[in-house]
């Protein structure tokens, strides 16, 4: 039972300038793109009502098909690769391992660093002519290609590489902990009934990982939404559409292009994306505390 | 954020597993280190070396020149400046934005969790939903109304943008964290004739120091690595490092000098991970406690 107060003036006033953001900056400015994208805008904002024209226009773009297939492509690869590589770090380096701290440093340092540095430290990776696949070809083994970023087939896959590089480390933090949270007690029971290691691991430490193991998988999906910076850095959309994605495809159409009604008919289906990808487990949550009861 | 328990068995005799384990642990180091390894050796290159293609080759002589034109004579389009100027703008970014976003998120949470004013929920609740929503929603909008109140394009003008789009993560971090901080500490004060910005001040911004640090840090990493928000809002002045950084590789006419593009990038990635190496377990937390949490 909440403690009944008397309202405080203070914690009022103290919360308008956040009132402010909520209600004007987030409510207000996507209720003005939504209205945009039935308008029939393109450098100037203009109030001509089109209906879901935009919309059909966008539908009908092969970039923008193209970038929604990209980006789940991606999206997928790049969550998946990071819980399955961040796991497996945490799982090893739990294994009473020497120099830990060492490797652990190793692990996550690149998820200090920003998109477009991990873009383009990957883009001279893997540029063929200069990059490994020079360096390995001079090696002797000259039929050897990773040209990934070059090539029309293999570029989101580029993007993925470059992404678990970057974003495996978070997984393996999250996890780790997780790990060291698990009673010994467990551990001396499943080792006294003979299983094991990697039994123990997947059967008994991976469910209890589960609650933490969403929490960053959801993270690492709000970021998919909203890559932008790594495909401008590493690839600039191409080579075609091969890389290119929603939100470079909005920005493009947005201030490159200047067609505002198409660019807010994209944002508005990302937006819709995000609701139909959290409504789920939002409602998940909302039934697991009222089961609990209040707290 | 890891205790010093481990679990697992005690490290027995070297076994085929032993080995397996530790291989596993090298391949994947070699992997998260050999770009850094690359960028570290192909910037103290020069371009000849550079370009017999072997870019795990150590240089055959230390050469600093790369790093002296990436920060002060590198071409953005015409202008060859270097990222000098994106250096200081980032700074002159990142430092106000991050006390600012700080500073009111600290206040948010600590009134939404210990006071819970009228509507505090529904607000909670609009921030996280603004926090989960992509930027691009708002950003046309946004642009036209910072023009109209000529903050677009300047330095105040990004700044307040940071604080705006942090808002949901901050508040986030430190409700949770006064959540846990014992209601019977505010009543006591309130008791004592404590006002809300006497208790906040005098009481529950010491207890928040930890939290203060974790996000002071997310929030520095953050904006420091952003790339959309600068682009659009910073105008070419103020553009932030990030931006100068990608505006020196993808433009440069000509063939693309290797040595200053990545003595560029080192330059940029400095600052982050000089925060990551010399704060080690106070990141890491912060990590932990933004993702888990969030």
């Amino acid at each position: 039972m909440p403690i009944k107060r008397k309202p405080n003036l203070s914690a009022t006033i103290a919360l308008l300038p956040t009132w402010f953001v909520a209600v004007v900056v987030f409510i207000g400015t996507m209720g003005w793109s939504i209205r945009l994208s039935f308008t029939n805008s393109t450098l100037f904002p203009s109030s001509t009502y089109v209906g879901f024209a935009q919309y059909s226009k966008l539908f009908s773009s092969a970039k923008w098909l193209a970038s929604l297939q990209n980006v789940l492509i991606f999206g997928v690869l790049y969550v998946a690769g990071c819980l399955l590589l961040g796991f497996l770090l945490a799982a090893a380096l739990d294994r009473k391992i020497r120099f830990e701290s060492a490797f652990r440093t190793i692990f996550l340092y690149p998820y200090a660093m920003s998109f477009v540095v991990t873009g383009l430290i990957w883009q001279w990776m893997l540029n063929p002519t200069l990059g490994i696949q020079a360096s390995v070809g001079s090696l002797g083994w000259e039929s050897f290609v990773l040209d990934w970023v070059v090539n029309r087939d293999m570029a989101i896959y580029a993007l993925v590489l470059a992404g678990v590089w970057q974003g495996a480390g978070l997984v393996m933090v999250i996890a780790l902990a997780g790990m060291r949270g698990i009673e010994a007690e467990q551990w001396k029971a499943a080792r006294i009934d003979g299983i094991p290691v990697w039994r123990i691991y997947v059967s008994i430490v991976l469910p209890q990982l589960g609650p933490a193991l969403a929490a960053a998988g959801m993270l690492l999906a709000m970021g998919v939404i909203k890559t932008y910076d790594i495909v401008v850095a590493m690839t600039n959309g191409g080579p075609g559409n091969a890389t290119e994605v929603p939100a470079k495809f909005i920005m493009d159409n947005l201030f490159g292009r200047q067609n505002l009604g198409l660019a807010t008919a994209g944002a508005t289906v990302l937006v819709l994306g995000v609701i139909i990808a959290v409504a789920p487990f939002r409602y998940a949550m909302h039934m697991r505390d009222r089961a609990k009861g209040p707290a | 954020m890891a205790g010093p328990h481990p679990n697992g068995p005690k490290p027995a005799q070297i076994t085929a597993g032993r080995i397996g384990l530790y291989a596993f642990l090298v391949v994947a180091a070699l992997f998260f280190l050999l770009p850094l390894y690359t960028m570290v050796v192909t910037s103290l290159k020069s371009m000849d070396e550079i370009r017999l293609g072997q870019i795990f080759a150590l240089p055959a002589t230390l050469d600093f020149s790369a790093w002296v034109t990436a920060w002060s004579g590198a071409c953005m389009g015409t202008v060859c400046v270097g990222i000098r100027s994106g250096f200081w703008n980032s700074v002159a970014i990142t430092l106000p934005a991050v006390a600012l976003s700080v500073f009111i998120g600290a206040v948010n949470g600590y009134a939404l969790s210990l006071w819970r004013p009228r509507g505090a929920n529904l607000l909670f609740g609009l921030l996280m939903a603004g926090g989960l929503i992509p930027y691009q929603i708002f950003l046309y909008p946004m642009v036209r109304v910072m023009a109209n109140v000529e903050l677009y394009n300047s330095l105040a003008g990004i700044i307040l943008v940071h604080v705006i789009f942090g808002l949901p993560l901050v508040t986030l971090l430190f409700r949770n964290y006064f959540v846990s901080v014992p209601e019977e500490l505010c009543k006591a004060a309130r008791v004592d004739g404590a006002g809300f910005w006497r208790i906040f001040f005098e009481i529950m911004l010491p207890i928040a120091v930890p939290m203060v640090v974790v996000v002071s840090m997310l929030q520095f990493t953050g904006i420091w690595n952003d790339f959309l928000l600068g682009l659009v809002f910073a105008g070419r002045d103020n553009l932030p490092m990030t931006v100068q950084l990608n505006n020196i590789v993808n433009t440069t006419m000509g063939e693309r000098t290797y040595n200053v593009n990545m003595a560029a990038t080192i330059l940029t990635a400095v600052v982050p991970l000089a925060i990551y190496f010399l704060s080690g377990r106070w990141f890491v937390r912060g990590i932990a406690a933004g993702a888990v949490k969030g």
